[in-house]
């Protein structure tokens, strides 16, 4: 067996997860859609006395349109189904054509947006999609539930603001104004692999002028981020300046699949392309 | 010692009941317990694809999954798709369109196909090539793999 031994406990309602992941001090951890978790504990590089399944809390699992054109997405909504939700296709294409690029299929048959958001790998497409769309992150623990605006969730690589004892039940995203054109672009060496970098990008025309632009980046920094200097470079200067601009928002890491060099570049060229593409859609 | 778990799984069509540790992958209960050794252990970290299953028709790595976890369940093998004096129809297009060398790959590319063919249209090749990019074979035999679902998906459709 390639794990090491840890005692189990299927919880059935959010309450009791809380309450099992409370009692352990810190130390039990939550067991969802498990395609990062168990690779890590497959590897012992992670162990945990008790694992806390949440598959089986009902309400868990949906997709809920709003009246402001966002999103209610519940945290054990897998890959798939927000793959092939025509409700996220038609109110957040930029999410739609994002979610083709996470991992393979059976990954995607069982991955979940809660324990992608959880984990924060910041070369991932959900956590990056949330910083974009500005997402209210909702984790329930002891004391009730609160909200967390994406921005703030995300600390260090693999790091979220989540205590021991919280887990994410849903993810709210706010609908977007009505023109806004998006782009989405990666870098990987096959499609559903890992990512060596990628960007996104919405831009919003009112009356023919731009009145905002949102880019974020993933596999550029130790977090997912918003790219603040070329989102006010395109606004002054246009798609340019903000590519170049990008590569200042980056401070990328050196590894297996790229350079920090080399992914400097790819921030500024695939700025270029989003900045491109959404400019595109938002004047159709 | 942690305290083992009494779990009903049903194998291809099969309830099988059992006490397991909460450790035990899905991918170990099938072989070891079940003597099922049709599904292949490749990397044991999700890159690889040899263990592929369905489980409750979605195709999984049982690498991936505890057994714990498929209490309850329905799980699909390899072994369910036809026996070696009546192949089943991908597996025979698979024979046909030589799409195996050594054949380690070839459990977890059968049962992700049979995933893509219950649920894509699969109109193009490049449709085949992204739902078969989660499994790695290393005898470069990818064309007649694609080549090979994409006959077991024409003949699906009746062309």
């Amino acid at each position: 067996m390639k794990p090491a031994p840890f005692d189990y406990v299927r919880a059935s309602s959010v309450e009791e997860a809380v309450a099992a992941l409370a009692a352990s001090n810190g130390d039990a951890k939550v067991l969802a859609g498990g395609q990062s978790l168990v690779p890590m504990l497959n590897f012992r590089v992670v162990d945990a006395p008790l694992f806390v399944d949440i598959n089986g809390i009902e309400g868990l699992d949906l997709i809920e349109e709003k009246e402001d054109g966002g999103l209610r997405i519940g945290a054990l909504t897998r890959h798939f189904a927000l793959e092939t939700s025509v409700s996220v296709r038609d109110r957040f294409p930029v999410l739609h054509e994002a979610m083709k690029h996470v991992a393979h299929l059976a990954i995607r048959n069982r991955g979940t947006i809660g324990g992608s958001l959880s984990h924060a790998d910041p070369a991932a497409e959900l956590p990056m999609m949330a910083v974009l769309l500005d997402a209210k992150i909702v984790a329930a623990g002891p004391d009730g539930e609160r909200e967390i605006p994406a921005g703030d969730f995300f600390t260090a690589p693999l790091t979220t603001v989540l205590a021991p004892d919280e887990i994410v039940v849903a993810v709210d995203l706010p609908g977007l104004p009505a023109v806004t054109g998006w782009g989405f672009e990666e870098f990987a060496q096959r499609r559903g692999d890992f990512a060596v970098a990628g960007v996104a990008a919405l831009v919003t025309r009112e009356g023919g002028t731009v009145t905002n632009t949102r880019i974020a980046l993933m596999g550029l920094h130790d977090t997912p981020v918003r790219a603040r200097s070329a989102e006010a470079a395109f606004g002054e200067s246009g798609i340019e300046a903000a590519a170049v601009a990008a590569r200042q928002d980056a401070d990328p890491m050196n590894d297996l699949h790229g350079s920090a060099d080399y992914r400097r570049h790819l921030a500024e060229a695939l700025t270029r392309r989003v900045l491109t593409a959404a400019l595109e859609r938002a004047a159709q | 010692m942690t305290a083992k778990i009494s779990i009903t799984v049903t194998v291809n069509g099969t309830a099988q009941a059992a006490d397991v540790e909460p450790r035990l992958l899905l991918a170990d209960f099938l072989r070891e317990n079940l003597d099922l050794t049709g599904t292949h252990v490749g990397c044991e970290h999700g890159i690889c694809g040899a263990c592929t299953v369905l489980m409750n028709g979605d195709s999984v790595r049982s690498c991936l999954t505890f057994a714990v976890q498929a209490d309850g369940a329905e799980v699909e093998t390899v072994e369910s798709l036809g026996s070696i004096d009546e192949l089943g129809p991908l597996q025979q297009a698979f024979r046909e369109k030589h799409a195996l060398q050594c054949g380690f790959c070839t459990p977890g590319m059968l049962m992700t196909a049979t995933d893509m063919l219950r649920k894509y249209p699969l109109e193009t090749d490049d449709d085949i090539r992204d739902g078969l990019s989660g499994n790695i074979c290393r005898c470069t035999g990818y064309q007649n793999i694609v080549a090979a679902v994409r006959s077991a998906a024409d003949k699906r459709d009746g062309k």
